[in-house]
């Protein structure tokens, strides 16, 4: 259970996030009207959804202070008469999912905690609002979004925001039980002065976590959108083409084959459409070992991949690279281009559609042409149904950023205890809420990691 | 046939900290209760540490006196030195531990049993436990009597199959060479019980006469002390207090250590109970932790009237030759001389989530287990375990509900949690640290959190009740008036505020708004405070705390109210998981294992997720709609 939860208002994004414009934030528990009232502003000049009767709607905007957000209706539904049977707010905006997700954080921040997956069902159930025969449909809702969730947060966690949470967590935890093991044997190990190695110890992380904070907004925590690969074999203009989308020299573009090692993630936007983009080392076979490595990876991102993009060298026929990576993409969500429209091309267009089954599309990465066709295409598809858009990755990242907004708190908390001389034993109650809160963005529980870490690293006792 | 049949109400096994209360707290509440023990001249008996307390443990002592236990009082009349540790620290963590007179106090606990109605002390080994169609019948001994019982305790300790080791020397002994119970492990067994082993070790004891103490540091006692026992009255515990001394090992006494570390029976594996890792031998300090050049030794008397002292800081298992050397590299210790070796012992104990939170086993009705037995360690640990397992045995008899403690009530409550929910490797020892709630559950009101429900068990008189409730009516008279009485920005106030270092007052404040600057306190604040009732320390000191704290009370508070109610929301003990078809496989499999009293124990087990948790509770729903549904039909 989560620790420091202070409230039973819970929130997410209530429709799914793909394939339109128009989405619904649902807020529910007893502090939901509340909690929205702080950033409604009702066309009706104040108006208060405190005040208003059950079952109307209400037409403001969302307002972040200053910052209009939407412009929005607003649904208030009093408990029981609703489907959690609590006091529910629904937000229909049609600001799109980027600012879905703003109008989310907005009302986590009021005072809402991410909700947990299913557990909108769950109430509704608990508070009577399903019927019984429900009740093995909604325990398999909840284990089944649950383990979704989990394995989405972990894939979409970056490796370097995740190896940086552990490097805070292991800080943190190391002063913990410093502190805790002077507590239990103060005969032993002594306290004098800790609060200045305490401070200087923190001042760094919450520099960091600033920063995890400020790139939470930007989407670089975790990566949100299609997930999706670029294939081609070596220097057939894959890098080039990313850099293209990305609007910034992210990949090595040489024309040596083989010059991308590694696989290289950004996140671009087409209007509504998040894709991630993954940029991968070419299929080929190699000896080369590090490249290798790429290779390797780059097969196993592309099983993963909701979309593939197949960049084609126009200018050199097709080889066996070619074959095997047409072969990896039969039946999957893709779609082809031939690219370097800008040299003599040796494949007919026609030909390479029949080969592969799905669109063609020429493009120039070097004199950057057919982008737009291609932007066109993808969207078509994400609009028509066709590719889905993973909303877990929405709610993770909001959860996430709570996250790392309580831990931060947490020890900002701890920082003033220092400077009011609040005793150690309370300043470890605050280290170790930071510590748990982080810990649900890699998916550590705590369980007894204090303790061994007293006995591990500090020499107690008789 | 036995030839001989005795019928108690409970029979009690074990006369050690957890069996003396558990055989108090049953005799207390009026039923028939027999105590065995295998030496009438071990009853109390501190075989290793000569002091009741330290952190968190006392806690316990003072948490066991506030529901009527025996163990504060027993230490008050027979301390020789105390201390309150911790005092720079928040209350929380003050913690109250006192030097015994380990003679007197085995003596005046003994006293204490002797002289308490229906209680029998009966000197002799049991050997078996007699278990009917799941229920606990009686006991019989190694002579062959049988004890019939309605309820029988185990508070076995350290004695089931002891060995006492160090260097190659092994013998088949309890501590102190008393005689081991080796019959009952067999029994226990064959009725389906999980046994582990643990070990432990305690230090040499040395003659007084052979230590140089002008090359150590004294350890005075506090100049005023409290009283573990609520009902002591304070001016009766100040007397002359004795003192203790430290020294430090050094190089040279590592550089023995290490090389003698192949003849030590840990290193060579002749040992292979797992021991505790907060409690270490110096070989394991010198080993585990290589970076450190010295450890602290602490000197401590074993009685007034025995020349033995206790080298805290320095068990070992070591072989005797090699015990006097590191002894001796020691400064003070130069010519020591040794009247009992450090050894380590192993023994047989349970495994702890074989129980429910009662102490009750779940597979055999009737049966109750504290202490040692269970896999915890300590003096305090035991006798709290001992105290409940004591509790509910009689209220089983009794045909009461049972008695438990929960996390936000109690160390006690964290203690028994922790062994009946957690994977338990080493012998347990409390730590503050474990207790989630700690800024609640002080040592400074355990009488405020427990008195009433030990006067509800029956072990607390109605006097100490009233008078409890007295001071919390007091407490919170006194609080409000803090909170309400203005203190204007007058030259008088002013000066006491810079004389302490404090911002002056430009518009008025409350008492209450001092009282939280970190500089200040409700004591400091009698200067200025002129309508200020006479109140007592004790008073004072939660007024003081309930106000400077407030903030982080209330936080916790809240979290206790979210614990409260996942606690609130029982599982039957007996239920098979596997027919939630939702759940995990791993949380099956652990829910099935611990078979937990509640959903809030259920989540913290090791295995569970949150998730499952949501899972357990709409089936829980679903059962009681359906429930429901039958009763309507």
């Amino acid at each position: 259970m989560e620790a420091g939860k202070r409230t039973d208002t819970i929130a997410a994004i209530a429709t799914a996030v793909s394939s339109s414009g128009i989405g619904i934030v649902r807020v529910s528990g007893s502090q939901a009207i509340s909690v929205v009232d702080q950033i409604f502003k009702s066309k009706n000049k104040g108006k208060r959804l405190k005040n208003v009767a059950s079952h109307t709607v209400h037409y403001g905007v969302i307002q972040d202070e200053d910052i209009m957000l939407d412009e929005v209706l607003v649904v208030v539904m009093r408990g029981p008469h609703s489907y959690t049977g609590e006091d529910t707010v629904e937000i229909d905006c049609h600001g799109g999912v980027w600012i879905l997700k703003r109008i989310l954080e907005t009302v986590i921040r009021y005072g809402a905690v991410p909700a947990e997956p299913g557990e909108f069902t769950k109430r509704a159930f608990l508070n009577g609002r399903l019927d019984l025969s429900q009740a093995e449909a909604v325990m398999d809702v909840i284990s089944a979004q649950n383990d979704y969730a989990m394995k989405s947060s972990l894939n979409q966690l970056r490796g370097s925001v995740s190896r940086k949470v552990k490097e805070i967590r292991k800080i943190l935890l190391y002063h913990t039980a410093y502190i805790e093991s002077a507590l239990d044997d103060p005969e032993h190990i002594s306290l004098d002065g800790y609060g200045e190695i305490l401070k200087n110890a923190l001042r760094p992380i919450m520099g960091d976590m600033e920063q995890l904070i400020r790139s939470s907004d930007n989407g670089k925590v975790i990566s949100e959108g299609i997930r999706t690969v670029i294939l081609g074999k070596p220097n057939a203009g894959k890098s080039s083409l990313m850099n293209v989308l990305v609007g910034e020299e992210r990949s090595i573009v040489t024309n040596v084959a083989g010059t991308t090692r590694d696989i290289l993630e950004e996140q671009i936007r087409f209007g509504d459409v998040f894709l991630r983009l993954v940029d991968t080392a070419g299929i080929r076979d190699t000896e080369d070992v590090v490249e290798k490595i790429g290779v390797s990876r780059a097969r196993e991102a592309a099983e993963a991949a909701d979309l593939i993009i197949y960049v084609v060298d126009g200018a050199c026929p097709l080889d066996e690279n070619d074959y095997e990576i047409i072969e990896m993409i039969r039946d999957r969500r893709a779609v082809v281009l031939l690219n370097k429209t800008d040299l003599d091309l040796v494949i007919d267009r026609d030909d390479l559609k029949k080969r592969t089954g799905h669109e063609v599309i020429s493009v120039s990465a070097r004199e950057e042409t057919g982008i737009g066709q291609l932007e066109k295409v993808v969207s078509s598809m994400f609009f028509e149904g066709k590719l889905d858009f993973n909303d877990e990755v929405v709610i993770t990242n909001v959860r996430h950023k709570a996250a790392f907004e309580d831990a931060f708190k947490s020890l900002g908390m701890v920082m003033k205890g220092i400077v009011d001389q609040v005793p150690e034993d309370l300043l470890t109650i605050d280290l170790m809420d930071a510590y748990e809160r982080l810990g649900t963005i890699i998916g550590e529980s705590v369980e007894d990691d204090l303790v061994n870490e007293i006995f591990g690293r500090f020499c107690m006792g008789k | 046939m036995p030839y001989l049949e005795e019928s108690y109400d409970i029979v009690v096994v074990g006369a050690g900290h957890a069996g003396c209360e558990a055989a108090l707290a049953c005799a207390r509440l009026g039923l028939e209760t027999i105590v065995f023990t295998v030496s009438i001249d071990s009853i109390a008996l501190m075989p290793c540490n000569p002091n009741i307390g330290g952190s968190s443990k006392g806690h316990l002592v003072r948490e066991l006196d506030a529901l009527g236990g025996e163990m504060g009082k027993n230490i008050d009349k027979t301390f020789i030195q105390s201390k309150m540790l911790n005092e720079s620290k928040g209350p929380a963590v003050h913690s109250l531990r006192a030097q015994a007179d380990k003679q007197s106090y085995s003596r005046e606990m003994r006293r204490t049993l002797e002289n308490t109605d229906h209680l029998t002390i009966r000197q002799a080994e049991v050997s078996e436990i007699v278990v009917k169609n799941g229920r606990i019948m009686g006991v019989k001994t190694s002579s062959g009597a049988m004890y019939h019982a309605q309820s029988v305790v185990l508070a076995t300790g350290t004695y089931l199959r002891a060995r006492c080791i160090y260097g190659d020397v092994s013998n088949s002994t309890g501590p102190n060479g008393l005689q081991a119970a080796n019959y009952l492990t067999d029994s226990l067994k064959s009725n389906g019980i999980e046994m582990f082993r643990f070990k432990t070790g305690t230090p040499a004891r040395v003659d007084k006469r052979s230590i140089d103490f002008s090359k150590m540091e004294e350890q005075f006692g506090d100049e005023r002390v409290v009283p573990f026992s609520f009902s002591t009255d304070p001016s009766d515990v100040q007397k002359e207090q004795v003192s203790c001394w430290l020294t430090y090992t050094n190089e040279e006494t590592h550089r023995i250590i290490r090389e003698n570390l192949e003849r030590s029976p840990l290193f060579s594996g002749v040992i292979e109970g797992t021991g505790p890792r907060y409690c270490p031998s110096i070989e394991d300090k010198v080993v585990k932790f290589p970076e450190k050049e010295r450890h602290q030794v602490f000197i401590e008397p074993e009685g007034l009237y025995t020349n033995e002292m206790y080298l805290s800081g320095m068990s070992s298992s070591l072989p005797e030759d090699v015990q006097y050397r590191m002894y001796r590299t020691v400064p003070g210790l130069e010519n020591v001389k040794i009247v009992r070796n450090a050894y380590a012992i192993e023994y047989d104990c349970i495994n702890s989530r074989q129980l429910k939170s009662t102490l009750e086993f779940k597979a055999v009705k009737g049966l109750f287990s504290g202490g040692q037995f269970n896999g915890s360690s300590g003096y305090e640990e035991a006798a709290v375990q001992g105290f409940m397992a004591g509790v509910n045995a009689a209220m089983k008899v009794l045909g009461r509900e049972a008695f438990v403690l929960d996390r936000s009530q109690a160390y006690i409550g964290v203690l028994i949690d922790d062994l009946v929910t957690k994977e338990n490797h080493e012998p347990y020892r409390m730590m503050t640290s474990r207790a989630e709630y700690r800024l609640l559950l002080r040592q400074d009101n355990a009488d405020l959190r427990l008195s009433a429900i030990g006067h509800k068990m029956g072990l607390v008189s109605d006097e100490i009740l009233e008078r409890v409730k007295k001071k919390e009516r007091i407490i919170e008279e006194e609080i409000k008036r803090t909170e309400k009485t203005p203190v204007g920005a007058n030259p008088r106030v002013q000066k006491f505020l810079e004389n302490h270092g404090s911002t002056l007052l430009k518009t008025g404040a409350t008492l209450a708004e001092l009282i939280r600057r970190p500089e200040l306190n409700y004591f400091m604040l009698s200067e200025i405070d002129d309508g200020r009732p006479e109140i007592s320390d004790d008073v004072a000191e939660q007024v003081d705390i309930s106000i400077k704290y407030e903030g982080y009370l209330r936080r916790q508070k809240q979290q206790v109210a979210q614990f409260k109610k996942l606690e609130s929301k029982k599982l039957d003990v007996d239920f098979d998981y596997s027919l939630v078809g939702s759940l995990r496989k791993e949380a099956v499999q652990k829910l099935n294992l611990y078979k937990p009293a509640s959903i809030g124990q259920a989540s913290r087990i090791s295995g569970v997720s949150p998730a499952d948790i949501s899972v357990l509770l709409v089936y829980l729903e679903q059962m009681r709609r359906s429930e429901y549904g039958k009763n309507l039909c």
